[in-house]
């Protein structure tokens, strides 16, 4: 009995956050109207005027930028892991992603701050802080997640699909991406959209080289500022309307993470579901 | 005109080897920059004395301490839960519409972002509960974030224990209570140790949901109640405020090299896990 009360304690923290969240965010949103505050781009807290379309379209762009970068590097390794190296090689990639994962979000903001920064400014223009560097920065830290749940889909190939391809003449690498990466179609899609899930709410990295200008970028060497920023920088002095705009940021936040979570969920569950029935 | 399949698979072998490649050396990278800048600054001193003028010059102590209390405080509650959970989850009760429950809380839990963590603890534990910007504010957040990790590894520590070994324990007339202490949890340990040690390790990096819950002052915290800056956020602003650059990379070796520890910690545990149940 009294297990079972602690097993639902994931639940009811679930259920908490999500009413304190909404509780706190919601009043706001009902008062400007839900049209203003996620389609207007004035956000001028001390008028009491709160847009945050700027900030879903910065977060938009650095995550659509990350993941470019995170699947690309991400999926390349799950696949030399899974079908292309020797189980003592595996021995040393496999952790060293793994501490990537493990490296605080602030050193991937510094390390972006000290070499990234300077190198965009320097070579390509503009601020340096801007939509790439966030990307480039964002991109690094979600690949971990994908590599790590690629791999899982790409081991729960079974082996005869790939050694009936060999059979048939194809090549190892025919064989990866004519039946191996279609067979696992459905988890690294999940591995995806969870890797989509870190780069939106990433927070403190995004911070320190994205450069928080509320405005629609229009370039991607244009700063920018994410739905996470603005709550992480104005959280310290907020108040009243101000602070319940920022929780309403929360709540666009959250109803976002909910929808990916829940289609990487709803993906791999009949992922699960069709392995069974093979 | 058409390439032949062996040099595909030749480019996309290269093609692969070079993303790898790359990862691990950004990982590489990032650890001997911060380490070889900040190292030399690491002294006794550095570790054993308070900050002075804001941080500028004099050690960390108190972020050590604090970021222990913090971390330390998280982890000891969410361990005993999460493990708890996981024993119920498959010990316990069938497959049903309960654990559906429970997994997809813990899996929804998981894909929360640190900075709504933040919101929550900020005005659950913090306002509505009276905490104030506290280590115990802040380690009630981490709980419930390093929870579904806790569940989720124990949970396949426990799985992987071989069913003989219940049904001697059942066979020499154990209950399942004893069973389950003293048969299974001991073999899963290593397994639900290595889930632990990533978890204090996902604490001591976090910074957005500290950054709301513990607050940043920069005394030693008295008592549970006290605010307190951990080592993640002392970094942050460090850097982010200019106020010393060798401090900040001092702290971040710091950081770095306790995260190293606790990787190398998690992997020898999960290498004796799989020797153990194997």
């Amino acid at each position: 009995m009294l297990l079972m009360l602690t097993a639902l304690s994931a639940i009811s923290g679930l259920a908490l956050i999500t009413g304190f969240i909404f509780k706190e965010g919601l009043p706001i949103i009902a008062k400007v109207g839900l049209g203003d505050f996620i389609g207007s781009s004035d956000w001028y807290p001390s008028e009491g005027r709160f847009g945050i379309l700027p900030m879903i379209a910065g977060s938009l762009e650095v995550t659509a930028g990350a993941m470019v970068i995170g699947v690309l590097f991400g999926l390349g390794c799950a696949v030399l892991l899974v079908d292309f190296v020797p189980p003592r090689a595996v021995s040393i990639i496999k952790p060293s992603i793994e501490l990537l994962a493990g490296i605080p979000s602030v050193v991937y903001g510094f390390m972006g701050v000290v070499i990234l920064v300077p190198f965009i400014r320097d070579y390509l223009g503009g601020p340096g802080l801007s939509v790439l560097a966030a990307s480039i920065v964002l991109g690094i830290m979600v690949l971990p997640t994908v590599t790590s749940i690629s791999v899982d889909a790409l081991q729960a190939v079974p082996r005869a699909y790939r050694e009936g391809s060999i059979a048939l003449g194809a090549t190892e690498w025919q064989t990866t991406h004519m039946v191996v990466l279609k067979a696992a179609r459905s988890g690294i899609v999940a591995a995806v959209i969870l890797g989509m899930g870190r780069a939106v709410g990433e927070t403190m990295a995004v911070i320190m080289v994205a450069g928080n200008t509320i405005a629609v970028p229009h370039s991607i060497l244009a700063p920018v500022r994410t739905l996470t920023s603005n709550i992480a920088l104005e959280m310290g002095y907020a108040s009243g309307d101000h602070r319940q705009a920022l929780f309403a940021t929360g709540v666009t936040l959250f109803v976002i993470i909910m929808i990916l979570n829940t289609v990487a969920l709803t993906v791999s569950r009949r992922r699960g579901r069709r392995a069974q029935g093979q | 005109m058409k390439i032949h399949p062996h040099i595909t698979q030749r480019l996309a072998v290269i093609a692969m080897w070079t993303l790898t490649a790359s990862t691990l050396g950004v990982l590489l990278f990032i650890i001997a920059y911060i380490l070889g800048h900040g190292l030399p600054y690491v002294t006794w001193s550095f570790l054993t004395e308070s900050p002075k003028s804001m941080g500028r010059e004099g050690g960390i102590l108190p972020m050590i301490v604090g970021t222990i209390w913090v971390a330390g405080l998280a982890v000891a509650l969410a361990a005993p839960i999460g493990v708890a959970t996981a024993v119920y989850l498959t010990e316990y009760t069938r497959e049903g519409r309960l654990t559906a429950v429970i997994r997809f809380g813990a899996d929804c839990l998981a894909g929360i972002p640190s900075i709504i963590f933040g919101l929550f603890g900020f005005v659950f534990f913090a306002i509505y509960l009276g905490m104030g910007l506290s280590v115990i504010s802040g380690a009630l957040t981490l709980a419930l974030m390093v929870l579904p990790t806790i569940i989720r590894t124990s949970e396949e520590a426990i799985r992987a224990v071989p069913h003989a070994y219940r049904e001697v324990s059942y066979g020499l007339g154990s209950t399942r209570w004893q069973m389950v202490t003293q048969v299974v949890l001991k073999s899963a340990m290593p397994g639900i140790g290595t889930g632990i040690v990533l978890s204090i390790g996902r604490s001591i990096s976090e910074t957005a949901a500290v950054m709301l819950t513990a607050g940043s002052a920069l005394g030693f915290p008295h008592s549970v109640l006290d605010s307190s800056r951990t080592m993640a956020l002392h970094f942050y602003i460090l850097s982010r405020e200019g106020l010393s650059m060798t401090n900040a990379y001092a702290t971040a070796s710091v950081l770095i090299l306790a995260i190293l520890v606790i990787n190398l910690a998690a992997y020898w545990l999960m290498r004796r896990f799989i020797a153990k149940v194997a």
